[in-house]
């Protein structure tokens, strides 16, 4: 998709493609044929400029045809560079400036508990992302309004936009943190292990008192060698070159 | 008849709420700290569950506001004028793209704010929420106004910013009027001039109108509260009727709603123009009527500016 768009965020992206997948796929209640179900659960991507992932699950469950994921990113399409809220169904938030996220997710989980809702609220935000004051606000406003049914992923690559995230501004120790603030957290998860990821999520889920934040360690370009751990595609497509490679590495010969 | 005790705007807010929600309108309340100077707080008393406190956190309150919304409530949020200026990029991103259910109702609007000094008075916030696509920016006159426009906003889908004010102000609607979104209300008819205002400057646009009378003019007062979207076809028909328009305002001049009518008016129906508000500059400390005073914000300088606008006429 980012290839064929000539922009976008890979590197975000691919480091988050097994939580989500394993979050779309064995936790979140939720149905494509249905998305706008009140008493389903609400992911919340955060980190809005990662929004290929999320739209090819989104193809893949049968929200939206796979033939459309071609348009990411070209005049006329759902399929906007950053989210944009019900564009297409299934997308829960806008965002794009960083750090709203669990603001939103946190007023999602007090309205649905004001009406009785059996739902969960996830929200997917980046390490760098915690370089944000609002996730702070909304850190200090969910332990003290207690809501149980928000869960934390945080997308521990350890990059950012220009570098490495130690560089640019150093975010740890971000499960005390988390703690200080009231809190429960499941650190150093391995967000590439889909049976931690699954257990991870399923204890977040089940949390109860307090909100819950999961860290997961992850690599940013997950799966494609010259990607991983490159701050380069933070925020780049590959070339005609790099694509051919990372598709080959990826396991899946077509390129679409 | 007695004359009702002068009442401020930000006082409507709390009352209609908890009435509203007695009526049974699906309202939930967010709140900044503020809740006793907005008035939002009397909802607390009154529906404890569904008011929520953020903090002195007005981003987070704005965003959370929006993820609630989704679930079908009207959300109230409230905070001072200047402070709903702190969040506007939540306000952009997280409630008016997505066109959710949130209402910013932001008291201390202004310079009327008073002695709360030069950076706690809010002069262009309505440049800044008028700024956004789709939003309905709304300023009413005076307390019986700010009630009925709490009651519309409660009731029409969508994103709202309610600017209300500090002090206590003249009451010039008998109880109960119904506001109407988007249309100018006519306050007072004349041919040879329209005095356009909002808030506060209301009062005083009557007021001129009537020292104009007295010397000859007859000058049309449109209280002009919704100012997005703008009533074109009430300021067409102003310039069509009356040849003059004086835009009177408590808002930066180069950016408010003078600007926003002149824009609509040059492809239209240019006529001669004046504007009376914020001349580029901050407010500062003093009782709130001093500082109209000290800004040029009153009955006076709308009369001046009404005589300048008739005299260039052709």
């Amino acid at each position: 998709m980012v290839y064929e768009a000539k922009s976008g965020h890979p590197g975000g992206s691919l480091s988050a493609t097994d939580i989500l997948t394993v979050l779309y796929s064995k936790v979140l209640r939720h149905d494509p044929q249905r998305p706008d179900w009140p008493e389903r659960d609400r992911f919340v991507m955060s980190k809005g400029h990662c929004t290929p992932v999320q739209y090819a699950l989104l193809a893949e469950l049968g929200y939206i045809p796979i033939e459309e994921l071609d348009t990411f990113r070209r005049s006329g399409t759902r399929l906007q560079g950053h989210s944009v809220l019900g564009r297409p169904p299934g997308v829960e938030n806008s965002a794009g400036s960083l750090g709203m996220g669990l603001s939103f997710g946190l007023g999602i989980a007090l309205g649905a508990r004001l009406r009785d809702l059996d739902s969960d609220v996830y929200v997917l935000m980046g390490d760098g992302e915690q370089n944000e004051g609002q996730v702070w606000e909304a850190v200090m406003a969910a332990a003290h309004h207690k809501t149980d049914r928000l869960v934390a992923l945080i997308d521990r690559n350890g990059i950012q936009n220009d570098d490495f995230t130690k560089n640019v501004m150093v975010t740890e120790p971000l499960d005390e943190k988390y703690r200080a603030f009231g809190w429960e957290v499941r650190s150093d998860v391995d967000g590439h292990d889909p049976a931690a990821v699954e257990e991870a999520l399923s204890w977040g889920r089940d949390v109860s008192g307090a909100p819950a934040c999961i860290i997961f360690d992850t690599v940013k370009g997950k799966g494609v060698s010259f990607m991983e751990n490159n701050p380069a595609f933070h925020g780049a497509p590959p070339s005609d070159e790099q694509f051919e490679q990372a598709m080959a590495e990826l396991g899946d010969g077509e390129a679409s | 008849m007695t004359v009702p005790a002068p009442a401020a705007t930000r006082e409507a807010l709390g009352p209609t709420l908890v009435r509203l929600r007695q009526e049974g309108e699906d309202i939930v309340v967010f709140d900044a700290d503020l809740g006793k100077s907005t008035s939002a707080r009397l909802f607390a008393s009154e529906f404890p569950e569904r008011f929520f406190t953020f903090g002195i956190a007005e981003q987070n309150m704005v965003s959370a506001a929006a993820g609630a919304a989704t679930l079908g409530s009207a959300v109230f949020i409230s905070t001072f004028s200047v402070f709903a200026e702190h969040a506007f990029d939540q306000l952009r991103m997280s409630v008016v793209q997505p066109k959710l259910n949130v209402k910013l109702v932001a008291s201390h609007g202004g310079v009327s704010a008073g002695e709360d000094g030069a950076s706690a008075q809010s002069v262009e916030d309505i440049a800044v929420m008028s700024s956004l696509v789709h939003c309905n920016v709304i300023v009413p006159a005076d307390v019986v106004e700010a009630a009925a426009v709490v009651e519309v906003a409660a009731k029409t889908p969508g994103p709202f910013y309610i600017r209300t004010a500090r002090p206590k102000t003249a009451v010039l609607y008998p109880d109960g009027t119904r506001f109407q979104l988007g249309k100018a209300d006519l306050m007072r008819d004349g041919g040879d001039l329209t005095i356009i205002a909002y808030g506060l400057m209301v009062e005083r646009a009557l007021q001129a109108a009537k020292d104009l009378a007295a010397a000859g003019i007859d000058a049309r007062v449109l209280n002009m509260a919704t100012i997005r979207p703008l009533d074109v076809d009430a300021l067409e028909a102003a310039a069509r009727d009356t040849g003059a328009i004086v835009v009177a305002e408590e808002h930066l001049v180069h950016s408010g709603l003078g600007a926003m009518c002149a824009q609509t008016l040059a492809t239209r129906n240019p006529v001669p123009m004046e504007f009376v508000g914020v001349e580029n500059r901050y407010g500062e400390s003093g009782t709130w009527s001093e500082v109209l005073e000290i800004v040029g914000l009153t009955s006076d300088a709308v009369v001046a500016a009404a005589k300048r606008a008739v005299a260039r006429k052709a």
